[in-house]
């Protein structure tokens, strides 16, 4: 009996999940034809692809610790791009360090909104991209992310339309940093951003990366962020996920370093009901060095949840994470940062350290270190820690007449600084601190 | 005795605290009047650090009998923060790293909690760096210290200074400073000295708890306290510590012992 019921329950997820996966689709609208005969493939693959896959549950060991049927639930429509977005809210994230900046709302492309950029370094969207080299673009277009086995990468490249290019060409430096804002106002409806970015060998970039809302309502976001570094290239990465508390958040970022390429990411997720970023590092020659750091921040009832997979296939290369978490209310935390060194990848020196700060008696983390070393003559470290904030702490702060709320702010701000302070552009980093002691003491939402 | 102007900042009477249930401090009487210098002396485990933790408000330690007044109001009615503002100082035994804080923001916000709840002034930014290079410069401390995070990385030395200059920068009206001496060389104990010698005051008390006798080569204190098991065993001035650190402790712990047994029988 106990089976049978267990068996049933199986069956009916699957048959949830399918569902899902075909009236997210069933929304497939005819796309304009474009000009590449390669691009109306990729996506017929895509589509493809999608249809035979079903999205995961929690039976999945991928996806054991977050639950998505919430987001089943509802088939979200994709959005239609809004009449008149609030361009003053818009305008007010606008990261004043930034020099090209594409703006994005619920999916679609604003060309009011954006300050695309054609000289040495092109920041623009797929259609001029397409006119300047479409060669290029289907050398990289969805060849760093895998869809054969994802299906929100899958559905994300079958709806590819407006996509985020930016190309900086060999030798170039980009001085100011280039922002990318994918904004969500609309309830109810899914958007599928898409970023692919490629620097050409020894040249630098710093490239952000912001997802915020315009509406406290659900909707659904799938994005997929694809980053080519070339030899001896340099790319400063930083993602900051701020969507609604409703929200959902699925977003899939894989950068690949040929030799000697540089990354460093800051990814902070804030926002959403439910968000997951798969954060991929693949290592395509030697000597590669990356840094990858995450902060998630969050309350009530929000999940967060990253996988990491860093994959080093090539001797000399130098790879640190730093993962922390502060969760708040009955916020629920997940990180998996798998690390892979290939049996050729000697001489790798990795480390990877997860910390999380609990702030309730409420609030979980699932932290899982994932090693696989195949290599033998590697160095590789690891730890996680999860605690609350120490009284002695609190105590030594509050002897020096601090109040109890403002030692624990205090120190709950000095645990998430170490990840902030690294983020390159000072308006984001001034904006994130600020935040750190609004969300984590904020009021629980209806609490 | 110097002559002092005498008002009594501190009075203990019969303190007893306990740490996880357990009876630390057994019967504690102890006067600080404006002015004293109070040096606390003991064996490790006699409950010095205790008394400085109970009298600060450590949440671990509960006070379980008796009574202290700080300028004659109930000490134990205030929270640490409210005792610190009203002119308590502790300075820690091991001083707590919080890295992510520079020093010279904490060093303001506390500052500036302090004079807000006395009713003073507070500093900006560029008054502060004013203000703290000048008592920094007494410690004979490196300006860099500002912009390093809170002890974080700091040697032993370098973190007991860190706990005189925020005595300086907070000035109580009772400083206890939990074996500030300890793990000091002479040099930086030379240092650290002179700068709480700079902070004697006739308004002000300060209470040394120390391990080592050799500080008290560099302040000298009005009375000398001797705990042993929870209580101070003797009282004197000076010369007991000088006594203390040719006879050592056993003399006075064995009279205790005897008075124990006398108790008990």
């Amino acid at each position: 009996m106990k089976t049978e019921a267990g068996m049933k329950t199986e069956a009916g997820m699957k048959t949830e999940a399918k569902t899902y996966l075909a009236s997210l689709l069933a929304a497939h609208p005819a796309l304009p034809g474009g000009p590449a005969a390669w691009l109306a493939r990729l996506r017929a693959a895509a589509l493809e692809r999608a249809n035979a896959l079903t999205v995961p549950t929690t039976r999945d060991e991928d996806w054991r610790f977050t639950d998505l049927s919430p987001l089943y639930k509802t088939a979200y429509e994709r959005a239609a791009a809004p009449a008149a977005p609030d361009r003053a809210a818009i305008e007010q994230r606008f990261l004043p360090e930034a020099g090209g900046r594409l703006v994005f709302v619920d999916g679609h492309y604003s060309a009011e909104l954006s300050t695309p950029q054609e000289g040495d370094a092109y920041v623009g969207t797929l259609a001029g991209a397409l006119r300047r080299d479409s060669a290029q673009l289907e050398a990289h277009l969805a060849r760093h992310v895998d869809f054969e086995a994802d299906p929100f990468a899958a559905v994300n490249t079958a709806f590819l339309q407006d996509c985020a290019v930016v190309h900086v060409p060999g030798g170039r430096k980009v001085e100011r940093p280039v922002q990318l804002l994918f904004v969500a106002t609309q309830a109810e409806r899914v958007a599928y951003p898409r970023v692919l970015a490629i620097v050409e060998r020894g040249a630098e970039l710093t490239l952000v990366e912001d997802y915020l809302s315009l509406t406290d309502a659900a909707y659904f976001v799938n994005g997929v962020t694809e980053l080519a570094i070339a030899e001896n290239a340099s790319l400063a990465h930083v993602r900051v996920q701020r969507e609604s508390d409703k929200a959902f958040h699925i977003a899939s970022s894989v950068a690949s370093l040929a030799r000697d390429a540089r990354y460093a990411a800051q990814s902070v997720s804030i926002g959403a009901r439910i968000s997951r970023l798969n954060h991929g590092i693949r290592q395509g020659g030697e000597g590669t060095d990356c840094l990858v750091d995450g902060l998630a921040l969050i309350a009530g009832r929000q999940l967060a949840d990253t996988h990491s997979f860093i994959d080093h296939a090539h001797p000399h290369g130098r790879s640190r994470q730093l993962h922390k978490c502060v969760v708040d209310g009955a916020g629920h935390a997940v990180f998996n940062g798998r690390i892979l060194v290939r049996k050729g990848a000697q001489l790798t020196d990795s480390a990877q350290s997860s910390r999380n700060l609990l702030l309730t008696g409420r609030a979980h983390v699932d932290t899982k270190p994932q090693l696989e070393i195949l290599a033998d003559d590697v160095k590789c470290a690891h730890g996680a820690t999860v605690g609350q904030l120490d009284p002695e702490h609190v105590f030594y702060l509050r002897s020096r007449g601090l109040s109890e709320v403002a030692a624990r702010n205090l120190l709950t701000y000095a645990f998430a600084a170490e990840v902030v302070d690294r983020i390159p552009v000072a308006s984001l980093r001034g904006w994130l601190e600020a935040q750190v002691v609004e969300r984590t003491h904020a009021k629980e939402p209806g609490g | 005795m110097q002559s002092k102007d005498g008002r009594t900042l501190l009075e203990v009477r019969g303190l007893k605290a306990t740490v996880a249930g357990v009876e630390i401090l057994k019967g504690i009487d102890l006067t600080v009047r404006a002015g004293e210098v109070h040096a606390i002396m003991g064996p490790n485990g006699s409950g010095k650090s205790t008394l400085a933790k109970v009298l600060a408000g450590h949440p671990a330690y509960a006070a379980t009998a008796g009574e202290v007044l700080f300028e004659g109001a109930d000490l134990f009615a205030l929270a640490p923060e409210e005792r610190a503002r009203a002119g308590l100082f502790l300075g820690f035994q091991y001083p707590v790293e919080v890295p992510g804080v520079t020093n010279a923001s904490f060093l303001r916000l506390a500052y500036n909690t302090v004079q807000a709840a006395r009713g003073k002034d507070e500093l900006d930014p560029l008054e502060f760096d004013d203000f703290v290079r000048e008592k920094m410069n007494l410690l004979d401390m490196d300006v860099a210290f500002l912009d390093r995070s809170v002890n974080e990385g700091f040697s032993g030395g370098e973190k007991k200074r860190n706990e005189v200059l925020q005595m300086a920068i907070l000035e109580p009206r009772v400083a206890i400073l939990d074996e500030t001496d300890s793990g000091l060389d002479i040099d930086a104990l030379r240092v650290v000295a002179g700068g709480v010698n700079k902070m004697r005051d006739p308004g002000r008390a300060i209470v040394l708890v120390t391990h080592y006798q050799r500080l008290l080569n560099y302040i000298e204190p009005d009375f000398v306290h001797v705990m042993a098991g929870g209580r101070i065993v003797r009282t004197g001035d000076k010369s007991l510590a000088l006594e203390l650190e040719s006879r050592g402790y056993d003399w006075l712990l064995e009279g205790d012992k005897a008075a124990g047994k006398a108790v008990a029988a």
